[in-house]
């Protein structure tokens, strides 16, 4: 396995301590530096979904989509974040102010908390802790929690009834989808996210763990989508019956949060789609065969850098294909109803996420060698 | 009108739906009792779009009115202008020349196509697929275009018809643009259906959803694709023979199961049969003259009223004080949502005594609360979107 040598916090923090300061300094000015990076590169990726978002529903229907602001639109993102920016900040006089308030940060905290741990390659993730996918797991199901009090809060009926379907569909959704990741942390015996990658990347394209978990990659991206609450899984704030469920009260940046952390959480989910089952951000080929092939040591500075920013790029490319899937699905289907909802959840996902953990179980005893025994 | 009285316990919410509300197609109120995500009654409230059609009729010679009446149902506006006309014609034994009939004929089938097309789009948004609207959007852009080349107006307000046959002939090159629209038209049909008829999704939204059985539909007073979607063959253009229906090979629509898809499946079909309609129509679109004082002329030869010196250099259009003779009648056509009736009393005056309007949306919708009864509120939705209303109709 090439380690991809790349430690960017031992070099500014070795750095530092050169020119004099204690470790405990250069650790403290290290810290802001990954999270600002991350919010900025979420955000970023925000905007660049809402814009694919745009282009890819003008495509499908046959549309320009925005063409005006900037090149094929690209401005359009920011024109919406600074109208969001600028907007009056509507408080309803019958809304529960604390409740109102907390609702949008809880619904939006938990989706930047879960990129903590989102790997990017060997090293290029913020904190790489042992239990990373039960974190994730643990993290996102705080969100639910945020949509209740944004429902409730409003005073709002139609808010009302969009924040009880988005904890209905929160819960029932959850437990397929932690199964379904139970199952490939059952093969990479670990919880940490760059384990799962590494014991994916040994024979590129072919030992990434869609082809070991065909069931349990379906049932991950339907519960996704329903996580992510899109169509055709997006009761909570259908527009046609509730208006828009628990946002309709929102403006302004309360809702800009909201926003935010619909798309981020999409994105989130990809990321971890990727990571999970298309093996992260290792190459279709093995980068040690590359290297072979080059005639380069597997410590080559330039093959390492070489490596890291392909790892990047394979890791968004991978995601993005989700995106665009989530997106295509989204101007595409009808939405489904509350009733067939749930039982989708409960009566169909459930039981055959269950089926799949145990089959990868059984094959785990059986093939030791080829589920990671 | 009364506050209406809906029984409410203490876990029951009241919701009001409307009158502005995304998927109320216009300014429909539904008071909806909700138990949880369970609808346990409906009222609906109307009147939000009267404008007193009927009484604006009373001081109005037939050439005034006929601008106004396509704002009754403005998802269709020439079945309004058509069933105007054909209540003075009935009343006053006006007959219509071969051709203007046919012209009526194809501009009434292409503003079924138009409606059915402007419900379909709405319809699939009400269940949350958006893209198929922009679809729709995009054939009716074709049809308005040829409203607009014939009548000069594209959604409302064409004012086309008038008593004894219709204002101006077609334009020249208009019968090839709509038979390319049909050629175009009959396979994008075939593309919504596979975009949408056999995705599951939409049938588990709509397959026994808002049932109505044969004999409710009937006693309830529906028609249209309501009373054809539950397995009752009538439509008036078969049963009533008016214009020239009989001269073309076309089927009803007609499916027997009563819910949200039968109602589907209805307006799919008959789109492709108004394409026929119109195909052979205008295929088979006799000369002569488009209205029936002219036509008079031809007819008596120059010994004819119509050919001497107070008629030789003008028009021959129904003058503006067309009199409507004394009497009455129930005239009726059928519109792309159902039954369009008019109870026309003439006073021996140009204006008519009473012009009662028998919209077929209104007569729809009655049904509503008594189908989304113990259904969901996403249901609600879905079974309103099938009963194709529009307010300024139902309102008048």
């Amino acid at each position: 396995m090439i380690n991809t040598g790349i430690d960017l916090q031992l070099g500014f923090e070795t750095a530092l301590q050169n020119l004099g300061l204690g470790a405990g300094t250069a650790h403290a000015l290290w810290m802001p530096l990954p999270m600002l990076l991350l919010i900025l590169a979420a955000t970023l990726g925000v905007m660049v979904m809402t814009w694919l978002e745009r282009k890819i529903s003008a495509a499908a229907q046959q549309r320009i989509g925005p063409n005006m602001a900037g090149p094929q639109g690209v401005l359009i993102p920011i024109a919406d974040g600074l109208k969001l920016l600028t907007k009056e900040d509507v408080l309803p006089i019958l809304a529960d102010p604390i409740l109102f308030t907390l609702g949008p940060v809880l619904v939006f905290l938990p989706v930047f908390l879960c990129y903590l741990v989102v790997p990017f390659g060997q090293n290029l993730l913020i904190s790489n802790i042992a239990i990373g996918v039960f974190f994730l797991i643990a993290t996102s199901s705080v969100q639910p929690i945020g949509l209740l009090m944004a429902g409730y809060g409003s005073n709002n009926k139609y808010s009302l009834l969009g924040g009880l379907r988005a904890a209905a569909q929160s819960i029932s959704y959850e437990l397929p989808l932690a199964l379904s990741v139970l199952a490939v942390v059952l093969m990479s015996n670990g919880l940490d996210t760059v384990g799962i990658v590494e014991q994916q990347s040994s024979l590129g394209i072919l030992s990434w763990n869609v082809w070991r978990q065909p069931l349990g990659f379906v049932i991950f991206l339907i519960s996704a989508l329903a996580e992510t609450e899109r169509i055709p899984f997006d009761l909570p704030e259908a527009e046609e019956e509730l208006v828009a469920g628990y946002q309709t009260e929102y403006s302004g940046m309360k809702f800009a949060l909201f926003y935010l952390g619909s798309y981020a959480n999409l994105l989130l989910a990809s990321l971890i789609a990727a990571v999970l089952y298309l093996g992260g951000w290792s190459f279709v080929v093995p980068v040690e065969v590359i290297a072979d092939a080059l005639g380069l040591a597997l410590d080559n500075p330039f093959l390492q850098i070489g490596a890291a920013a392909l790892g990047i790029v394979m890791t968004m490319v991978k995601a993005f294909i989700f995106v665009f899937l989530a997106i295509l699905v989204r101007w595409t289907l009808p939405r489904v109803r509350i009733d067939q909802l749930l039982d989708l959840g409960w009566k169909f996902l459930l039981p055959i996420s269950f089926v799949n953990l145990l089959l990868t179980a059984g094959l785990k005893l059986a093939f030791p060698a080829f589920f990671g025994g | 009108m009364p506050m209406p009285m809906i029984e409410t316990r203490a876990d029951r919410m009241l919701l009001n739906f409307g009158p502005h509300h995304p998927s109320m197609h216009g300014v429909l109120r539904l008071l909806v009792t909700l138990d949880g995500e369970n609808i346990v009654d409906c009222e609906p409230v109307i009147g939000y779009l009267h404008r007193g059609m009927e009484k604006i009729a009373e001081n109005r010679t037939v050439v005034q009115y006929l601008p106004y009446v396509s704002r009754w149902d403005y998802g269709a506006g020439m079945f309004n202008e058509a069933i105007t006309v054909n209540a003075v014609e009935k009343l006053a034994g006006v007959s219509v020349p071969k051709r203007a009939s046919y012209l009526r004929v194809i501009l009434l089938e292409l503003t079924r196509i138009t409606n059915h097309l402007l419900w379909f789009g709405p319809f699939l948004a009400d269940l949350g697929a958006q893209t198929p609207f922009l679809y729709a959007m995009r054939e009716r852009e074709w049809i308005l275009d040829l409203f607009e080349a014939v009548t000069g107006m594209r959604l409302i307000n064409n004012n086309y018809f008038r008593v004894g046959g219709v204002a101006v002939d077609l334009p020249y090159g208009w019968t090839e643009k709509c038979l390319d629209f049909c050629e175009y038209f009959l396979p994008k049909v075939d593309e919504y259906e596979r975009l949408v008829t056999n995705n599951p999704i939409f049938r588990k939204r709509l397959e026994g959803v808002g049932v109505i059985s044969k004999q409710d539909a009937i006693n309830w007073g529906l028609s249209g694709p309501m009373l054809r979607g539950a397995g009752v063959n009538w439509d008036l253009r078969k049963v009533d023979h008016y214009e020239c229906y009989d001269d073309f090979d076309w089927e009803v629509a007609v499916f027997p199961e009563g819910d949200c898809l039968a109602r589907y499946r209805v307006r799919m079909k008959e789109m492709r049969e108004s394409c026929k309609i119109v195909q052979q129509a205008v295929q088979s679109l006799p000369g002569g003259p488009f209205e029936n004082l002219e036509a008079k002329r031809m007819m008596e030869g120059p010994k004819s009223e119509w050919n001497k010196g107070d008629y030789q250099f003008i028009s021959k259009k129904p003058s503006a004080n067309f009199k409507i003779p004394k009497g009455e009648a129930y005239v009726r056509v059928e519109s792309a949502k159902g039954e369009l009736g008019i109870y026309i009393v003439g006073d021996d005056n140009v204006c008519p005594w009473r012009w009662k309007i028998r919209p077929p949306g209104f007569v729809n919708l009655q049904v509503l609360p008594q189908l989304i009864r113990g259904m969901k509120v996403a249901d609600m939705i879905a079974i309103l979107g099938s009963i194709d209303i529009i307010m300024g109709e139902v309102d008048r």
